[in-house]
């Protein structure tokens, strides 16, 4: 019975060792917190693919079909043979038969190559899968099928000389093709900036500059700067820097030497009926047309041009938008879109105003 | 096969692809062919006994016998009434802020959902990097995720490498104890376009890849130990993002273990912005920042590294002899004078304080000197408050411009006794081409007439 005052005080004395073994080990099991996932969670998710192939689905897919899923989904941003550097840097190109021989891409140490392609670069083919099912096609990463993503990364092989072009890849030839990849020796792991055991080899930083402090040897000559044409290339720095403070932004509108901005002038009002940028962005728009260059689409401006004259101008563009479509502006397909009448009329209004900025 | 010796075209992308070498040939023909202009230019009064004067006024002018008319004619803002209380739920910078953005380097990349936005280091005080000046890497667009719905899976390369695999909500993530902790976060390619030459005219292009926040979250540790992951078996982590590009990197275990690895879900004192992975992002101290995957949906522990697309194709370093650097991660101690820096005026002789960010990924900050005569002479600058693991630190030094030019630099040491090497240290290991970690001496060029120049030298 509890009512007795020996007892009381033993119950007090339990609650402080309790007490006392709580401060000291903290219940790191955190109940109520987290939860097992399921085993369908997991497949749902648990994508990556090692360079062993675990993770790797079954399945297989030709250099033939890749060419068709290329053509329709792909050639837009990277190229019809891979080759484009239009929108990304070019996936193909830059290796040799011997560099499949060898398993080191020899153009790499040449200097005047312009640019890495993706296959100069890339050691291992599981790399190659896993990109392209994670996060292609750009803007519908995750769409592919097993046997598209197996095609696409056939076909890219293919384009690269590495597998014939009767080639089916599968599950079961892969670790085959890894031997042929040109550059599968192109890595190295001999630095310091791995920030764990083991991985790496160096265990020193590969610099070892001294701190001299007073009459040390200096470099007196200034080699490189920007050249004079480049000086607003940026844009004006004047409108870079804050208005008031120990310097301000130099005015590059105007040649070096020119006396700075003093005062704090009040921030512009934001200009009205500009660009729907938000609009332009969250569909995607501007993955493939900019304001007044060619990107994969023709820029807005040359849209307004050649339409924005026309009578029923808002009616054709949001239809076009809409449908997309090809032939108008060339031979790369422009999609379908889904977004609302409302947002598509929206964009079509603003560009029959010129699509101004 | 396409051609093979057909020349590319240019080539300036994303800041893992951006370099052009007919563009930086360019560059340098013109620096040669202009170098003898440019440098009498910059240098022609050094030698004189006394400066030229300088074609500024006095900063602070004035008129004898009256006196400036902001003091002796009382504004408005000293007669009125001011505006209400909570005029701005969430308020905004001063309207007279509005020249301090982020912006995207002209030219970088050819769209905007897989591009980079710097932030103004020009012009931030201190080390900590306001929530919307952040800068931006994003592979494929940002979302802004809505953290009821929100997930994060643990689970291993196989199922030996744990005792369960789990999954947690956010209210879940935290209700866990939680720590908050300053870290700078760096693009493994800041700096990168500067390689070769000179390349970008300020310090938000050349070195805008850089921000320091206080982190909130759980460390992973915690979370692993609740799976009952297995220490022996699992060497490596993979942390992937919840987006369209499901950002992938390895991790060693060591570093989670150690407790430094976070599961982040607060910055500044509120929520990650969306931008920066809202709600859920990982924080891995010291390295850079591709590592720190945003919209974190899942962690997976295993006994190998992945070599996944942001190690095997983007984020590896070309060194001498064709060679890429792969799994390259920490970012080695650094430093940048921010005020005075490239595009900016001085706009008078006198006293400056020259003002900068030093930090390391291998520790804290243990000493930055300057010099203002291009590396000859060095004094050591002081430390500003808090000097932090793996966090920026401000430091300060005084300075009186007689009205010559000057070459300001900075160089920072951290705590192993590292110093930060010259462009010359640097490219005679790592030649030109490596793209990322560039963490060399930056050099500023003050000319007479007081603008300031991004130079580098020999």
């Amino acid at each position: 019975m509890s009512s007795s005052p020996k007892f009381a005080m033993l119950g007090l004395f339990g609650t402080l060792l309790l007490a006392t073994a709580a401060l000291a080990q903290p219940a790191r099991d955190f109940p109520g917190v987290g939860r097992a996932a399921t085993p369908k969670e997991i497949a749902a998710w648990d994508i990556d693919v090692r360079p062993d192939f675990k993770g790797l689905p079954k399945g297989s897919g030709s250099v033939a079909r890749g060419q068709e899923v290329w053509e329709g989904k792909c050639a837009q941003c990277h190229g019809i043979f891979g080759e484009s550097g239009e929108v990304f840097a070019p996936l193909v190109g830059g290796t040799t038969p011997e560099d499949i021989k060898t398993g080191h891409v020899a153009r790499l140490n040449d200097p005047s190559f312009p640019g890495r392609t993706t296959l100069m670069k890339v050691a291992t083919v599981s790399t190659l899968w896993d990109y392209i099912n994670r996060a292609m096609p750009w803007t519908a990463p995750k769409s592919l099928s097993t046997e598209e993503v197996y095609s696409v990364t056939a076909f890219l092989l293919n384009l690269g000389g590495i597998v014939p072009e009767d080639f089916v890849l599968s599950d079961q030839n892969i670790g085959a093709v890894q031997q042929r990849m040109p550059n599968r020796k192109g890595m190295t792991l001999d630095h310091a900036l791995w920030p764990g055991k083991g991985l790496t080899k160096a265990k020193a930083p590969d610099t070892r500059a001294q701190a001299c402090m007073k009459d040390c040897p200096a470099e007196a000559k200034i080699s490189s700067f920007l050249p004079d044409h480049a000086r607003n290339a940026h844009g004006n720095l004047a409108e870079q820097n804050r208005a008031v403070g120990p310097q301000h932004g130099a005015d590059t509108s105007k040649p070096s030497g020119a006396p700075p901005q003093r005062r704090a002038e009040p921030a512009p009002a934001p200009k009205a009926a500009g660009a729907p940028t938000a609009l332009l962005n969250k569909n995607s728009c501007s993955a493939c047309h900019a304001l007044a260059s060619k990107l994969v689409g023709p820029s807005f401006q040359e849209i307004a041009k050649k339409h924005g004259e026309r009578s029923d101008a808002i009616a054709y563009l949001s239809g076009k938008i809409r449908s997309g479509g090809v032939g108008v502006w060339g031979q790369i397909p422009m999609p379908a879109q889904t977004l609302s009448d409302a947002d598509a009329a929206t964009i079509a209004q603003w560009l029959k105003s010129g699509a101004p900025r | 096969m396409s051609s093979d010796d057909k020349p590319r075209g240019r080539l300036i992308k994303a800041p893992e692809n951006f370099l052009d070498p007919a563009g930086i040939r360019q560059v340098f023909a013109e620096a040669k062919s202009g170098r003898r202009d440019f440098m009498r230019k910059a240098f022609v009064a050094a030698g004189a006994a006394a400066a030229a004067p300088l074609a500024l006024a006095t900063s602070n002018p004035v008129q004898a016998g009256e006196g400036d008319p902001n003091i002796l004619t009382l504004p408005e803002h000293s007669k009125g009434l001011g505006q209400a209380v909570a005029t701005e739920g969430y308020g905004k910078p001063s309207r007279y802020e509005a020249n301090v953005q982020r912006r995207q380097s002209p030219g970088l990349t050819q769209t905007a959902q897989a591009s980079v936005s710097f932030a103004p280091l020009q012009s931030l005080f201190g080390i900590v990097t306001p929530s919307g000046l952040h800068f931006e890497r994003h592979h494929q667009g940002w979302w802004d995720i809505d953290p009821s719905k929100h997930r994060l899976m643990l689970n291993g390369s196989d199922a030996s490498m744990l005792k369960k695999a789990m999954v947690f909500t956010m209210d879940e993530l935290m209700r866990l104890p939680s720590v908050s902790r300053f870290h700078f976060i760096e693009c493994g390619a800041n700096t990168g376009m500067e390689w070769g030459n000179v390349a970008v005219p300020t310090v938000q292009y050349s070195h805008g890849m850089l921000s320091c926040s206080e982190f909130t979250g759980v460390p992973l540790r915690i979370l692993l130990d609740l799976a009952g992951v297995d220490y022996k078996k699992a060497h490596y982590v993979l942390a992937e993002g919840a987006d369209g590009s499901s950002m992938t990197r390895t991790i060693p275990m060591e570093m989670v273990e150690s407790g430094e690895v976070l599961v982040a879900y607060g910055q500044n004192g509120e929520m990650l912005r969306p931008e920066q992975g809202y709600p859920l992002r990982l924080v891995v101290p010291g390295v850079q920042g591709v590592s720190w995957v945003k919209y974190l949906r899942r962690i997976e522990v295993g006994d190998q590294p992945y070599a996944s697309k942001d190690e095997a194709v983007h984020y590896i370093d070309l060194v001498p002899g064709g060679q890429h650097r792969q799994y390259s991660s920490i970012q080695e101690c650094k430093s940048v004078v921010t005020t005075p820096s490239g595009g900016q005026v001085l706009l008078d002789q006198g006293f400056y304080n020259i003002s900068g960010l030093a930090w390391s990924g291998r520790g804290r900050i243990k000493r930055v000197d300057v010099s203002v005569d291009g590396g000859r002479n060095w004094r050591s600058a002081r430390l500003e408050g808090a000097v932090l693991p793996k966090c920026l630190t401000r430091f300060n030094i005084d300075w009186v411009w007689d009205g010559k030019p000057a070459l300001i630099q900075s160089r920072a040491m951290d705590e192993t006794g590292y110093v930060q090497p010259s462009y010359k240290q640097l490219r005679e290991v790592r030649g030109t081409r490596s793209i990322y970690h560039n963490n060399a001496v930056q050099t500023w060029l003050v000319q007479e007439d007081g603008e300031v120049k991004n130079v580098q030298l020999s």
